[in-house]
């Protein structure tokens, strides 16, 4: 090539940078997708805050695009980064981190943060929320859409078995004992109505966790390389979880679908069940009975693990996709925005501000159940999350399983999850 | 004529029967041009794809892919998940198949003879079919449902406690075979009906002049001539036990502790959601080699003992 044509092609070059620099600045595009995880019209009330997010900022318009569920958008958004058309922005389960990181599919947010507003409004979260959005340092995951486990009750149930309709069991042993009189009996000995529910075919981990923080015990350390599946803490956990079933026959044997957990406790074959705070409005319209929310009981300690989902940057933005990107992400996380969000879903408002808002003490006020979660952040730990998550998971899934369908012991299932995750992990080392 | 502008017309005109040259040959290639096209793309390059990848590592990150040999071979005969998914899903192709096509015949044969009511029953045994197997799953989950599900119901009015079917490891998969059984016995039905009704009635006649039971007829007159639509519905049903995976994502998500794992579905969860897509490529080459071999095992062996009209 002569000198004169590479003259020629660097000037060519820069004017189409130029170009296409100025016409980003007049207009910047971003693509954005999220899933629905609860009930509710949340494309609708998604779409009304991108367009008065795109009203209040001239200049940046977003594409938002439901993705189907958590599993069904992380599929989409890596296929699509794989091929080479990442989504700019995504919401994604929290404990994805790892693996966006460890496919280089997403940048942190630290160098955005460059004025003290921007570095106070990312210690405006709850630390609890924090714990699985950050690590080595960095900050990857903001919490938009974030729950966690909460003990729903009926009280009619509580009345007919001679118990206090508004208290429910605070310890492990109150649960047991509470337990006897709630599980109901016909003359032949079928159980016409259990006393608890903890489901264990979906999301079984995260139910765990419920019980294992409860034990003073964490399941693995912050950088997401090491387990602790079979230390006693958890074995002893898993142990009273199977002998709800064994032992104490306060709970159905077997595992228990997650998916029709509520319908059992509408059909009052359960009186009480354990799940997320999403499910919050869905058990507020359809239990036929007077219902009560609790935080989980305690036992050496008190806690739940945090779960949902976080808003994520992909890479391959330019700088002035990234600072637009983070504009709508303070923007969708004002303490009113998070206010209004955890009102009309049920996932518990992100950041302590949010609930001094007109609207949210409005709000709890007339429902008092909604704020049970947020108390309960006090205690709330990191939900499981490590590298090569999925399956680091299914090895914890299956070992409590098999412990519930009484194919092994919770010894035995926890040492054979713990040696499996090791296995997984020693590349991370 | 012979050099004219339209070779086709040229031969239909000619008395003997020209060698094709080359124009003729382009025509024909490029009549296949479309189906070719279709099949190398979806068919073929993915399979040559996905056997090259198997001898890959997974790309990951800024790691790219390396030759790893048989690493990912080795690595699937030390998984356990691997064997008891493959266990699982012989004891389902072996379940499923037998009862779908035992079912299917059964009915065609019943809706075949001159009884009251017949259309309402051809429709309510092909009903399952066209409803998607999503919605089927649902629909069955709730039947499965301790206590207040249909199926506990039912044993509830003979005294039978409530039984919790998809939560314990010695029913959940018979009640996953229950589901597929349920929704293919109605489409083979429908290739039964067809072929019964193609049997000529002389020859049942016939046997029954020479003195034949019906089951003696049915056994050595009526099965044998359907013999080629049962190797189609084998065919058919062997594939679908592979392949139709959508009830195990709605009932069971393979548990509890991989009892309901097939094997496509395992293939599912190493490659999204492990993102494990070399190992996933490996267990998909398990598969299509078990396919091929039961294909041609169909082909050759049993092809043969098959008498066509």
């Amino acid at each position: 090539m002569s000198a004169r044509l590479k003259w020629l092609f660097a000037i060519a070059a820069t004017a189409l940078m130029a170009l296409t620099s100025a016409a980003t600045a007049k207009d910047i595009t971003l693509s954005f997708y999220y899933p629905i995880a609860v009930g509710g019209p949340i494309p609708k009330i998604i779409d009304g805050y991108v367009a008065d997010f795109e009203k209040e900022n001239p200049g940046i318009s977003i594409k938002a695009i439901y993705a189907g569920t958590y599993q069904d958008t992380l599929v989409k958004a890596l296929t699509a980064f794989k091929s080479g058309e990442p989504p700019d922005i995504a919401v994604l389960l929290s404990t994805d981190m790892f693996t966006l990181i460890d496919e280089d599919a997403i940048a942190p947010f630290d160098d955005l943060l460059k004025t003290d507003t921007e570095k106070a409004w990312l210690k405006s979260f709850y630390p609890a929320f924090m714990e699985n959005s950050q690590t080595g340092n960095k900050t990857w995951g903001i919490p938009f859409q974030r729950s966690t486990i909460v003990m729903y009750w009926n009280k009619d149930a509580f009345k007919a078995a001679g118990l206090d309709p508004d208290k429910a069991p605070d310890t492990w042993d109150e649960l047991v004992a509470d337990g006897q009189k709630l599980t109901q009996r016909d003359a032949s000995g079928n159980v016409s109505q259990w006393a608890v529910e903890i489901p264990s075919t979906a999301f079984t981990y995260w139910l765990f966790q419920g019980l294992t923080t409860a034990n003073n015990v964490r399941l693995m350390n912050p950088a997401g390389t090491q387990t602790a599946f079979d230390k006693p803490g958890v074995i002893e956990a898993l142990q009273f979880w199977v002998d709800l079933s064994r032992k104490d026959k306060i709970q159905p044997a077997g595992t228990i679908e997650w998916g029709t957990t509520p319908k059992d406790f509408f059909e009052k074959k359960a009186a009480i069940m354990w799940t997320s705070t999403g499910n919050l409005t869905n058990v507020r319209k359809n239990a036929p009975f007077p219902f009560g929310v609790a935080m989980l009981p305690a036992h050496q300690g008190r806690g739940s693990p945090t779960g949902g989902g976080n808003f994520y940057f992909f890479k391959k933005m330019s700088d002035d996709q990234r600072a637009a990107a983070f504009k709508f992400v303070q923007w969708m996380t004002t303490p009113e925005r998070a206010a209004d969000w955890g009102i009309q879903t049920g996932y518990v408002a992100v950041r302590p501000d949010a609930w001094d808002t007109d609207a949210m003490k409005k709000y709890v006020a007339d429902f008092p159940a909604a704020a049970v979660a947020r108390d309960q952040l006090k205690y709330a730990v990191a939900e499981l999350s490590t590298h090569d998550n999925q399956r680091v998971t299914k090895a914890l899934n299956d070992g409590i399983q098999a412990a519930l369908t009484g194919t092994k012991t919770p010894e035995q299932a926890m040492k054979d999850a713990q040696a499996e995750a090791v296995r997984i992990l020693r590349f991370y080392q | 004529m012979m050099h004219g502008a339209e070779p086709a017309a040229a031969m239909s005109a000619a008395a003997a029967p020209p060698r094709p040259r080359l124009s003729t040959q382009f025509h024909g290639w490029l009549l296949l041009l479309p189906a070719a096209v279709l099949l190398v793309t979806f068919t073929h390059y993915p399979t040559v794809a996905t056997i090259i990848d198997s001898f890959f590592s997974t790309p990951k990150g800024r790691r790219a892919a390396v030759f790893v040999g048989a690493d990912n071979y080795q690595a699937m005969l030390g998984d356990p998940v691997f064997w008891r998914a493959l266990a699982n899903n012989i004891v389902y192709a072996a379940s499923v198949i037998p009862l779908t096509i035992a079912l299917a015949l059964a009915m065609a044969i019943w809706v075949n003879g001159k009884i009251a009511g017949r259309p309402f029953l051809r429709l309510s045994f092909f009903t399952p079919t066209v409803l998607p197997m999503i919605a089927v799953a649902n629909i069955w989950q709730f039947f499965y449902a301790p206590g207040y599900g249909l199926l506990d119901q039912l044993l509830g009015v003979f005294g039978t406690p409530a039984h919790n079917w998809l939560g314990d490891q010695s029913t959940a998969l018979v009640c996953l075979i229950a589901v597929a059984v349920w929704k293919d016995a109605g489409f083979f039905m429908i290739f039964y009906l067809a072929a019964l009704q193609q049997l000529s009635p002389q020859l049942a006649e016939a046997a029954s002049i020479e003195g034949a039971g019906r089951w003696y007829c049915f056994r050595r007159v009526t099965f044998p001539l359907l013999m080629p639509t049962t190797l189609f519905v084998l065919i058919n049903a062997i594939i679908n036990s592979f392949r139709l995976i959508d009830h195990i994502v709605v009932m069971t998500q393979g548990g509890p502790d991989n009892t309901t794992a097939l094997l496509l579905f395992y293939i599912y969860e190493v490659g999204f959601k492990f993102w494990d897509t070399a190992y996933a490529a490996t267990l998909t080459v398990v598969l299509l080699v078990f396919l091929a071999m039961v294909a041609l095992g169909q082909f050759l062996i049993l092809d043969r003992r098959i008498h066509y009209q």
